[in-house]
């Protein structure tokens, strides 16, 4: 080898080039190569069997039998048995294909080349010529009053498919803010429609409520994303509330909008202990007794609450709207 | 000529004559593809979009997209009576009442989980390798494009069956839509038509999820493909391998077979999930309402860094002037994802800028010899590790006997502490394997072999490595530094003044590596000194 010790390049070691083919059992020995033909000609035939097995399944077994799966639990057994047999036809085929390709066909790597991807220059040259000649011919350059008007054309005719959009739905107006709750209306049992009287929850009882139905009303699920309420009982001395929410509840009643205020999950769970209201979705969690406040998690903002009284029958009912929207925050909503 | 042979004679010869493929079939029939088992990871994510496209096609016979009341009345007595939308009705009459209707649920299912799973894990090859390098940056944006639609259409999909866990997951999505400055809240009426749930958005999502996104999808996989194709396969590095062949084996009949025999083992696969592993049986959820929530509500995993993030924001908002600005939700939800797939589809050209190389590639690359690209890598993933960890808090949770709140606080300083950390851990790590690299090419492989002098003195055996291995090793091209001129001669400032030094000091960090061991250096140790 010769090289330069004062050199300050750096020499790089040399390429090898590829490896000498080193040839397989089955490319020299034919009976290893039988031998291999056999275990393809098995693969593709235990594909087979798998192609009978969920035939069967399909025409014969009985759907309502139940098989036990270890860490799956009970599984039907005409979904196992299909399912296994179309797994089994497939699968077996690729593995018959991938161990016919290694061990019988030929290994020998081959070599292509590359080229580079940019044009020759002169190539290069004649496209700009082409694209100026194209331009020119259609005087682009000179007629600007035609380029003006066909850029004002097509930006219009932009447009219409943005009209075209415009009744995907209708405009929100003040939707937003708006729920069913009017002052005097009944908290009703979801499922039952029926009113509830404060002796149906006991002290630490949690129930979802809507505001009743009129005769002939049909309950949709866009008023119930507004309108759950969620009323809990604790002891009236557990509030740490100001006189007006205080005044708000009644006997220890306290009720809140169910949908968050982060991003309008329910807020299901509630922890009898703590007095905390979590919400599944996110971990946004809310004290209830100092008027859901938030105390940990993403939302920003307490769930609103639904001022309560008792009317002359003695069921509970809505003393007034909700004083701020429910649910999650929108550009046009007006309060902290 | 046998009869076989005349007769794919005429065939061949009638599309000849009228097309004239034969002359670009038999130059593409023998094309070589190099080997290795990480590039069957970009295939894994065709066939199985191939498979969600079949089983898909499938499902749409029985399901009926639509938000019309219907009593149940089909084969799953717990549900019986019940009132339900008709897309829920239907997808549980696939579920009962069509034989093999469950296993291709599950299979399109597993197969959407499959798909993300492999598209991420190649994306993830692509990048740590440099494949994404010139001339191949386009192939990246597309890759990118595929991504991000993937998991738009994956989300769509599992929200069809309007259950309870799915019209959650709407809920959340309405609820980002809602917090978009100025133009949210009209936006989600004429997504949703109205105010939410109402009875359009299963329809919609339906022609998006089933037209209108996977005529894309077929676009864009056509011409992500039609490219690989045109530019040739990149190549690992290793004796007779360079930057201006590729090395492997033919079309056909090798890959064929491979290929198409891969194909098979995927579908295989996917079909034993789905008859063994039951997923989103939705059955045990119930039909949609706005009022109830299962806990534990979780998304599918390509979406839960997603959640997580939105999970750990602050609880910020912005009240003023009348209006309400989120943070909470759209610096999770907009911002922050907005930032990363920018980033992620802008890295070709950052990193072309950092090194200034323009040039061609077609080798790849092993990670430890690009140490910041590298580290960048396993940075942003270890964010999202971090974010999909607490996408799933509240399992963790219940699981470890750890509360929500450890996990929540662990995730919050964890996701601005751990991948800056993982950086300069990944770098080191990097530096450390390059110089492992030089002491086996310099000094051979440790064989655990001791032997005594005869002066008493005790020395291991080195293995001198074989040409093959130490070429692999040492082919890698290191860059220098750029030097980048801050003022010229007469000490004018460089023009480009704060971006001229920026790019200097990336070069820099880019850049940082152990010098590769030469043939110099081998010449200098001489022989004996093994």
């Amino acid at each position: 080898m010769t090289t330069d010790n004062h050199s300050k390049e750096i020499a790089p070691l040399s390429d090898p080039g590829i490896p000498e083919h080193v040839h397989r059992r089955t490319d020299t020995d034919p009976k290893a190569a039988k031998k291999a033909e056999r275990q393809v000609a098995i693969l593709f035939s235990i594909s087979a069997i798998g192609t009978i097995l969920f035939v069967y399944s399909y025409t014969f077994m009985s759907g309502d039998i139940f098989v036990f799966l270890p860490v799956m639990g009970s599984t039907n057994a005409k979904q196992l048995f299909l399912g296994l047999g179309m797994a089994i036809s497939l699968f077996f085929i690729g593995l018959g294909a991938v161990h016919w390709a290694k061990m019988l066909m030929p290994d020998n790597e081959i070599i292509a080349h590359r080229h580079e991807f940019r044009s020759e220059e002169s190539d290069r040259e004649d496209f700009v010529k082409t694209v100026k000649a194209g331009a020119e011919a259609a005087g682009l350059g000179r007629r600007s009053l035609i380029k003006r008007s066909l850029g004002a054309a097509l930006g219009l005719v932009g447009l219409t498919p943005l009209l075209l959009l415009r009744d995907l739905g209708p405009l929100p107006k003040d939707d937003f803010t708006k729920t069913s709750w009017k002052a005097g209306t009944r908290l009703v049992t979801d499922p039952g429609n029926r009113p509830i009287k404060p002796s149906d929850l006991e002290v630490g009882a949690v129930a979802q409520v809507l505001p009743e139905l009129q005769p002939g009303e049909l309950r949709k699920l866009e008023n119930i994303g507004k309108d759950a309420v969620l009323l809990i009982r604790i002891r009236p001395e557990e509030f740490q509330l100001d006189a007006e929410r205080l005044s708000w509840t009644h006997e220890g009643i306290i009720a809140f909008s169910k949908i968050c205020s982060h991003m309008g999950c329910a807020v299901a769970l509630y922890e009898q202990q703590t007095k905390h209201l979590l919400c599944p979705c996110h971990q946004s969690t809310f004290d209830v007794t100092r008027a859901a406040k938030v105390i940990f998690g993403p939302s920003a903002r307490p769930l609103p609450q639904l001022a309560l009284m008792i009317d002359a029958d003695g069921y509970l009912v809505a003393k007034q709207p909700f004083t701020e929207p429910v649910g999650p925050s929108f550009w046009e909503r007006d309060s902290a | 000529m046998s009869a076989k042979e005349r007769a794919a004679g005429s065939v061949a010869n009638y599309v000849d004559e009228r097309t004239g493929a034969a002359k670009w079939m038999k130059k593409n029939l023998t094309k070589v593809f190099p080997d290795h088992w990480s590039f069957m990871l970009g295939e894994v994510a065709l066939y199985s979009f191939i498979i969600l496209l079949l089983s898909g096609t499938f499902l749409t016979f029985w399901f009926d997209p639509s938000m019309k009341e219907v009593e149940y009345e089909g084969n799953y007595g717990p549900l019986s009576g019940l009132k339900m939308s008709a897309a829920y009705a239907s997808t549980l009459h696939i579920s009962f009442d069509i034989r093999g209707g469950l296993l291709m649920r599950q299979i399109h299912h597993w197969a959407a989980l499959l798909f993300m799973v492999a598209i991420v894990t190649h994306l993830l090859r692509v990048f740590f390798t440099g494949a994404f390098r010139k001339p191949r940056e386009f192939n990246w944006l597309l890759g990118i494009g595929l991504l991000t639609l993937g998991i738009v259409e994956g989300f769509l999909g599992y929200s069809l069956p309007d259950d309870l866990l799915s019209g959650t997951g709407i809920r959340i999505a309405e609820a980002i839509i809602q917090a978009i400055p100025v133009v949210g809240s009209y936006l989600a009426y004429f997504v949703f038509g109205g105010p939410f749930p109402g009875e359009v958005f299963i329809p919609r999502i339906y022609t998006v999820h089933i037209l209108l996104l996977p005529g894309i999808f077929l676009a864009l996989i056509t011409v992500h493909l039609m490219l690989v194709w045109y530019q040739k396969h990149t190549q690992y590095p290793g004796p007779g391998r360079t930057e201006k062949n590729v090395v492997g084996y033919p079309l056909m009949p090798i890959y064929m077979a491979k290929a198409g025999g891969f194909f098979f083992i995927v579908f295989g696969f996917t079909a034993f999930l789905g008859a063994v592993a039951s997923i989103n049986p939705i059955w045990l959820f119930g039909p949609y309402t706005p009022a109830q929530i299962t806990a534990g509500s979780q998304p599918d995993w390509y979406m839960g860094w997603l959640d997580g993030l939105v999970r750990m924001a602050p609880p910020l908002e912005t009240h003023a002037f009348g209006h309400t600005i989120s943070w909470n939700i759209l610096i999770p939800g907009l911002i922050i994802p907005g930032i990363l797939f920018t980033g992620m589809a802008l890295y070709p050209f950052i990193e072309s800028w950092m090194t200034g190389d323009k040039r061609e590639h077609h080798l790849l690359d092993r990670p430890r010899n690009v140490p910041t690209r590298t580290a960048i890598g396993v940075m942003s993933l270890t964010f999202m590790i971090v974010t999909l960890l607490n996408g799933g808090n509240d399992i963790i949770a219940t699981h470890f006997g750890l509360t929500i709140n450890q996990i929540m606080w662990f995730s919050r300083i964890g996701v601005l502490v751990l991948p800056p950390i993982a950086y300069i851990v990944t770098k080191r790590i990097c530096l450390s394997l390059q110089r492992a690299d030089r002491e086996l090419v310099l000094h051979g492989k440790e064989t655990g072999r001791l032997v005594m002098l005869p002066h008493g003195e005790f020395i291991e055996v080195h293995e001198e490595l074989s040409p093959e291995k130490k070429w692999t090793l040492t082919q890698h091209e290191q860059l220098p530094q750029l030097e980048i001129a801050q003022e010229n001669q007469s000490g004018v400032r460089n023009p480009k003044g704060l971006r001229a030094k920026l790019q200097q000091r990336a070069s820099r960090a880019h850049q940082e590596q152990i010098e590769k061991p030469s043939a110099k250096d081998l010449l200098e140790l001489g022989d004996g000194h093994h």
